[in-house]
């Protein structure tokens, strides 16, 4: 008497053809070496797609975001406007006063050195920079020049604006008197590295400052109209013993704004405004830019889909006597199953790496080492997304696999062979 | 020499068979009966369309019957499942094929052992051995590691014999298996099953049209419009 197989001893049968169903995967890939050379050809031409659109996006955007937003905060915290008395109470009460909402002094944010402690905490924030503003003119001679007066902490000069990459002369520290100026500025004031010149608040306060660098942003407004002295100074010329006007934040992710300063504003109850609202046209555009790039990333993996696919598909078709033969000879459908989509994996796994590796020769000597000059794309190979490339190709290609196997190990084997 | 053992390998019972349903429906079995023992070699004789390919498809368990009793080895078979059936097929069936017999992309002695790899997972070195000693029996040893397609007829059959007994099966169906050959590969294949059937003590069970072959056999069985 012969003891046939329960169902879980032939599942358990199944998992051990695995090895064996590889190797036949394998040779029915190497019997056509010219066809499968093209399938992988064409995959590895979809992940080079993907991993070039997500290198030219990435750079494009970093390029897009540097010069518009490199010297911008991307969360700026400000104190919370404070609520106006209820002045009309009823229907028939008299008004004794209206005053419009911003108008209302604002004292700015106490206790920042709590805040910021707190702010640094939060996960997503890359670093903060207190900083009081102003408006002021600076004067030499007859030459006065309006401009946009910023104090900041002397160990946090470079926090949010990189004047690290953009000094021209002298140098970044702002202990004391010293005053960094943008260089069409220094020019329209004749003003050189250790020159003096005269700040007069909007305050009418007035302190003479002595230029210890100066910087070129690219940034018009910055370049020409600005001037960031030590945030003490900027205390006594604009009148806050206390506090400062505005947190500014760097992120680790800028597109994670939105989320971050709602974080920050639930937590701190300051009004916190992200880039994205300050600058929504430059947001849009870069979402604009992004959504495309996904658009076109999606389109090479369905292109590698319907390859794998269609190409399994015809090759289950022509292979319908084998795969009868091989269920005469005992083989179970997850052995057929394993088979086809084995040929996926393998497909999808050469093509990811091909591409891959074309993807990393074709486009780091394309990768500007430093500034991107006119003419050149701002590919950034570093974003090229490649491990996700090779992952997705592999997923894509697995789940196009899986309707020509299935299709497979339902063949008939007595039709099959029958043929 | 008669290698007939009196306890049955196969045991058929009412067996029928029909393909579509309703009206249109046809019967290609109709209250089969058949007893095949241990051992012998049987000729599976009738005119086409008579129901030897699905009696013979029945037998290898790629085929299911609409009803009658199935046992072969003592077992049912009539209601396994198709896993069940896929592993009792490779441990005590075996195959030759009138066409389409071999795995092309394969060698000679892979398409040999090709029953024992899927059993086993892996081409283990005695499935090796006993393959070419196989291949040495049907005097093909120097051709093993031949691809199927670069081998003549003859040849693919007789490496189809000697994978059809890869696994020491109890049982093998033949369907034409000297269909597609030249008389003198036909010959040889024959002569080679008869040697087998001696020296294994396997039963086959030949499908054919050759009144030839079938004297060969120590029993024929002739179907008749679905019947014995």
């Amino acid at each position: 008497m012969v003891n046939l197989s329960p169902r879980s001893t032939a599942l358990k049968w199944a998992n051990s053809q695995m090895r064996y169903a590889l190797k036949v995967a394998l040779r029915h890939l190497t019997s056509n070496p010219s066809q499968t050379s093209l399938l992988v050809l064409g995959v590895a031409v979809a992940v080079f797609i993907f991993i070039f659109m997500s290198a030219l996006i990435g750079g494009l955007a970093d390029l897009m975001v540097n010069q518009t937003l490199g010297g911008m905060a991307h969360v700026t915290l400000a104190a919370d406007d404070h609520e106006l008395p209820q002045l009309e109470t009823g229907s028939d009460a008299t008004v004794l006063m209206a005053r419009q909402r911003s108008t209302v002094a604002n004292t700015g944010i106490q206790d920042a050195v709590l805040f910021q402690q707190v702010i640094d905490q939060v996960p997503g924030v890359a670093v903060s920079s207190a900083q009081i503003t102003g408006g002021g003119v600076l004067i030499r001679g007859e030459r006065v020049r309006q401009v946009s007066v910023v104090g900041l902490s002397h160990d946090r000069v470079t926090a949010i604006i990189p004047f690290e990459q953009y000094l021209l002369q002298g140098q970044l520290s702002l202990n004391g008197d010293g005053v960094l100026i943008g260089a069409t500025l220094a020019d329209d004031l004749n003003l050189t590295v250790g020159g003096t010149v005269a700040l007069r608040t909007d305050s009418g306060n007035i302190a003479m400052l002595r230029i210890s660098g100066l910087f070129r942003s690219g940034v018009g407004q910055l370049d020409s109209a600005a001037a960031y002295l030590d945030i003490r100074t900027a205390r006594s010329l604009f009148d806050m013993p206390n506090g400062v006007s505005r947190i500014e934040l760097k992120l680790d992710d800028l597109y994670d704004a939105s989320r971050v300063s709602d974080r920050i504003e639930v937590i701190t109850g300051l009004d916190a405004e992200p880039w994205t609202a300050t600058a929504e046209q430059l947001y849009q555009g870069l979402k604009a830019q992004s959504d495309t790039g996904l658009i076109l990333k999606g389109f090479a993996l369905v292109t590698i889909v319907i390859g794998v696919a269609s190409s399994l598909m015809l090759s289950t078709y022509r292979r319908r006597p084998e795969i009868g033969i091989m269920r005469a000879m005992g083989s179970s459908q997850q052995f057929i199953l394993i088979v086809f989509v084995s040929q996926g994996v393998i497909i999808g796994f050469l093509g990811g790496v091909v591409g891959a590796v074309f993807g990393l020769a074709i486009l780091t000597p394309l990768t500007p080492a430093g500034d991107v000059q006119p003419g050149q794309l701002p590919i950034d190979v570093a974003q090229g997304s490649i491990g996700l490339a090779i992952f997705l190709t592999l997923l894509g290609a697995t789940l196009a696999a899986i309707l020509p196997a299935r299709s497979a190990s339902r063949i008939d084997p007595v039709e099959a062979i029958g043929q | 020499m008669n290698n007939l053992n009196p306890e049955p390998l196969v045991e058929l019972r009412n067996l029928t068979k029909t393909f579509g349903t309703g009206e249109t429906g046809t019967q290609v079995l109709k209250g089969l009966n058949l007893t095949v023992p241990r051992g012998g070699m049987i000729a599976l004789l009738g005119a086409s369309g008579s129901g030897k390919s699905t009696l013979l498809n029945i037998l290898g368990t790629l085929l299911r019957p609409t009803s009658g009793d199935f046992r072969m080895l003592g077992q049912d078979l009539f209601e396994a499942d198709d896993a069940t059936l896929t592993d009792f097929r490779n441990r005590h069936i075996g195959f030759v094929f009138q066409f389409h017999n071999l795995l092309p992309d394969f060698t000679a002695l892979e398409n040999v052992i090709f029953p024992s790899a899927v059993r086993d997972g892996i081409e283990t070195p005695q499935a090796r051995r006993r393959g070419a000693e196989l291949l040495d029996i049907v005097g093909l040893s120097d051709r093993k590691d031949f691809r199927a397609t670069k081998l003549s007829g003859g040849q693919k059959q007789r490496v189809a014999v000697a994978r059809a007994l890869m696994n020491q099966p109890d049982l093998i169906l033949a369907d034409e298996p000297t269909g597609n050959l030249d008389s003198k590969s036909a010959e040889q294949v024959m002569s080679l099953i008869k040697e087998l059937n001696e020296r294994e003590k396997t039963t086959f069970i030949i499908s054919t049209h050759d009144e030839s072959i079938a004297d060969q056999c120590e029993i024929r069985v002739e179907i008749k419009d679905g019947r014995i």
